[in-house]
């Protein structure tokens, strides 16, 4: 049971829209924070370690005010922290293994041209402090992408070898990305009060940047795949119950201590 | 401290330098006297080039692989504010590995070659980290320590002979202290935590000290190689000399945070105004340095990992930019 | 061992702020320009905003003697944590 704003959308459904942004920087980040002293050059290690500092920072700031409006005491180390599997509302794209460089540069520029189409449109939201926190993350969704883009253009249109692992990757990680623009009643609730974006505009405009990097890339476009997955109502792939054991540990086995 | 193990010719250099042309040796070092910058295209002994080489590329070894330690707790980090400043020092840590070998590369040697001569276990990297982060608290005693010891070897440094290297640390110097304070306030947290946080501090404190002093290398009377670097002012101040200004800072710092420094024989000596401190186990020292200590294979097989599976990707780069290159010249 | 299993090397100056000159402050590897400006960046200016980067291939700079000089850098405001003045130390302990 929960109250509704002035926009009609209930206050628990807005915290859940929020922790699904929220939750798909988390996780990102902490795929990547897994490549630093990994990665194939130190240049790439800084690149990486760079867009995990910015999605851990888009994800403090959605947290804080997703705990502020619930209203429950629940900061952004809180949320973090201590919620289980069932309430991590990330797509399940972002919790997916780092595999090796070509994967995770698949896996980040399908979520990074998500998130720039995403942000852009957010920065028009009717919600002030999201609009506010979308406007900062547009500017470092742009370099990621930049980033991203370059890479799977090098190693597309590179060696026989990477462009037949790199295929192979995006092959592997497509089937994740129609949960992105699947929109279920929370998002038409959002975008039918001017909080979020209709998710078919963003599919398109999507794919048509998706299409123009494929086609430099050289790398061919694989077909969509009917299985949906469901990481944005709490519905997992198996990876996530790994990734928050490593992330949860040590506040789970301190409880309530002060880092 | 990035000389530890460098085997050098000491005064053998000299007269093989002499040999090559004295008259310019005796020009390099009245600049050298006058606390002028040797740049990369002034003519310098051999000797003098051969010493940086090895010791700036140790350095930028021991940057690198310190990335490992300290990665290991980015995953498993207590909140997320932590989380982010370790990613950041880390990334700050690969950064000066970066103007490391750019500082070394103007001596005449290719990164490639630095890389081959690390993970064929022919470069040596700093001890210390080849020790275990085996709990949240290493990575404040890390930041502490580790860090603070590296300071305090870096800040003479500064006014290294060599321009690069001097302007290199200069830069990282800039940036430590960062990484020092919030390796610090860590520990802070932990000390003024609850009791299993308070052990775990402790229990840091207990296994990071001596590794920290052995940072240091070599007591002043076992070491062969300062004479040559401390005339041509690569070396500022020497091993024993750093060593005792790091027991004399830290000593009230582990006392604020009411830890015990794990040497018993640990007091404060009124007549010399300075601490003294219990014998170093050189013997282990010296088995890390050979490559016996806990984590010398996997540190070495993490980059040569990282090295490997890398491979395909940075050929995959050079290709790319090769095609393009080939296409904008037939354009 | 050859140093043609590098990536090009390319000299690096960087414009700290409006009106200051571009300053050399190093080398970075790359497979192109493009790259060699994005990793300048990220290994060059990770504690300032607003910067203008030069990159050119180390192979094409012809020199005569030159003064090279530090960059100053800015810090980036939203990046607090780090900067040393961030941490809360108490006065009481002293030299960190």
């Amino acid at each position: 049971m929960s109250a509704a704003g002035p926009d009609g959308v209930a206050i628990s459904d807005r915290v859940r829209h929020l922790l699904r942004l929220a939750d798909t920087s988390l996780v990102l980040a902490q795929r990547l924070g897994e490549w630093v002293g990994h990665a194939p050059a130190i240049e790439e290690d800084l690149g990486l370690a760079n867009t995990a500092l910015d999605l851990l920072g888009q994800s403090r700031l959605l947290l804080s005010y997703a705990g502020e409006l619930e209203g429950k005491g629940r900061g952004e180390d809180a949320l973090a922290f201590l919620r289980e599997e069932a309430d991590f509302l990330n797509v399940t794209l972002a919790e997916q293994p780092n595999g090796d460089f070509g994967d995770t540069i698949v896996r980040q520029f399908l979520i990074d041209a998500y998130q720039l189409e995403l942000y852009e449109r957010l920065v028009a939201s009717k919600d002030a402090r999201l609009a506010e926190i979308a406007a900062k993350a547009v500017k470092e969704t742009r370099y990621h992408l930049r980033f991203s883009s370059a890479w799977l253009v090098r190693l597309g249109d590179g060696t026989a070898e990477s462009h037949a692992r790199v295929q192979a990757s995006l092959e592997r990680l497509w089937p994740y990305s129609r949960e992105l623009f699947d929109a279920d009643e929370l998002d038409r609730q959002i975008a039918s009060a001017g909080i979020g974006p209709d998710l078919a505009t963003l599919h398109d405009a999507w794919s048509s940047r998706v299409d123009a990097v494929l086609a430099e890339a050289t790398l061919r476009r694989p077909a969509d795949t009917p299985y949906l997955w469901y990481g944005k109502q709490g519905r997992h792939s198996e990876h996530l119950g790994y990734l928050l054991t490593e992330l949860q540990y040590l506040q789970r086995t301190h409880l309530g201590a002060s880092w | 401290m990035y000389t530890q193990g460098l085997l050098e010719q000491g005064g053998k250099g000299v007269a093989a330098a002499a040999v090559e042309d004295s008259e310019r040796l005796r020009r390099f070092e009245a600049r050298i006297e006058a606390e002028e910058k040797i740049e990369p295209k002034d003519w310098m002994p051999d000797a003098y080039r051969q010493t940086l080489i090895r010791q700036i590329s140790q350095h930028a070894h021991s940057e690198i692989v310190g990335m490992l330690p300290e990665g290991n707790w980015i995953t498993r980090a207590p909140t997320l504010l932590r989380k982010s400043i370790l990613i950041a020092k880390v990334q700050d840590e690969g950064g000066h590995g970066a103007y490391l070998y750019s500082a070394a590369e103007t001596l005449g040697i290719s990164r490639a070659e630095m890389i081959d001569q690390l993970l064929a276990g022919k470069a040596k990297y700093s001890s210390i980290f080849n020790y275990p982060t085996l709990t949240w608290a290493d990575i404040g005693a890390i930041g502490w320590l580790v860090d603070g010891a590296a300071i305090m070897n870096q800040i003479p440094l500064c006014r290294c002979s060599y321009g690069p290297y001097a302007r290199a640390m200069i830069r990282v110097c800039r940036e430590e202290s960062f990484h020092q304070r919030q390796g610090y306030d860590i520990m802070l947290k932990l000390a003024r935590g609850t009791a299993g946080q308070r052990r775990m501090a402790q229990d840091a404190l207990n296994r990071w000290w001596w590794p920290s002093l052995m940072m240091f290398g070599p007591s002043d009377g076992a070491s062969q190689h300062t004479a040559l670097s401390v005339r041509w002012k690569i070396k500022r101040f020497t091993n024993d000399e750093l060593r005792q200004k790091f027991v004399d800072f830290t000593v009230p710092q582990a006392k604020f945070l009411g830890i015990t420094v794990p040497d018993a024989a640990l007091h404060w000596d009124e007549s010399a105004a300075r601490h003294h401190f219990g014998e170093i186990d050189w013997a282990e020292f010296h088995e890390v340095l050979r490559g016996n200590g806990p984590c010398n294979r996997e540190r070495l097989a993490a980059r040569r990992q990282a090295h490997d599976a890398g491979r395909w990707v940075r050929e995959a780069a050079a290709a790319h930019a090769a095609k393009h290159a080939a296409r904008a010249a037939a354009a | 061992m050859s140093a043609a299993r590098d990536w090009p090397l390319y000299e690096i100056f960087i414009r700290a702020r409006g009106g200051l000159d571009h300053k050399h402050v190093g080398s970075v590897h790359a497979a192109d320009a493009a790259m060699a400006v994005e990793h300048a960046r990220d290994v060059y200016t990770r504690r300032q905003e607003g910067v203008s980067i030069w990159v050119a291939r180390s192979s094409d700079i012809v020199a005569s003697d030159p003064a090279e000089s530090d960059a100053l850098f800015e810090p980036a405001r939203d990046k607090i944590y780090r900067h040393p003045t961030f941490y809360d130390i108490p006065k009481e302990v002293e030299t960190l």
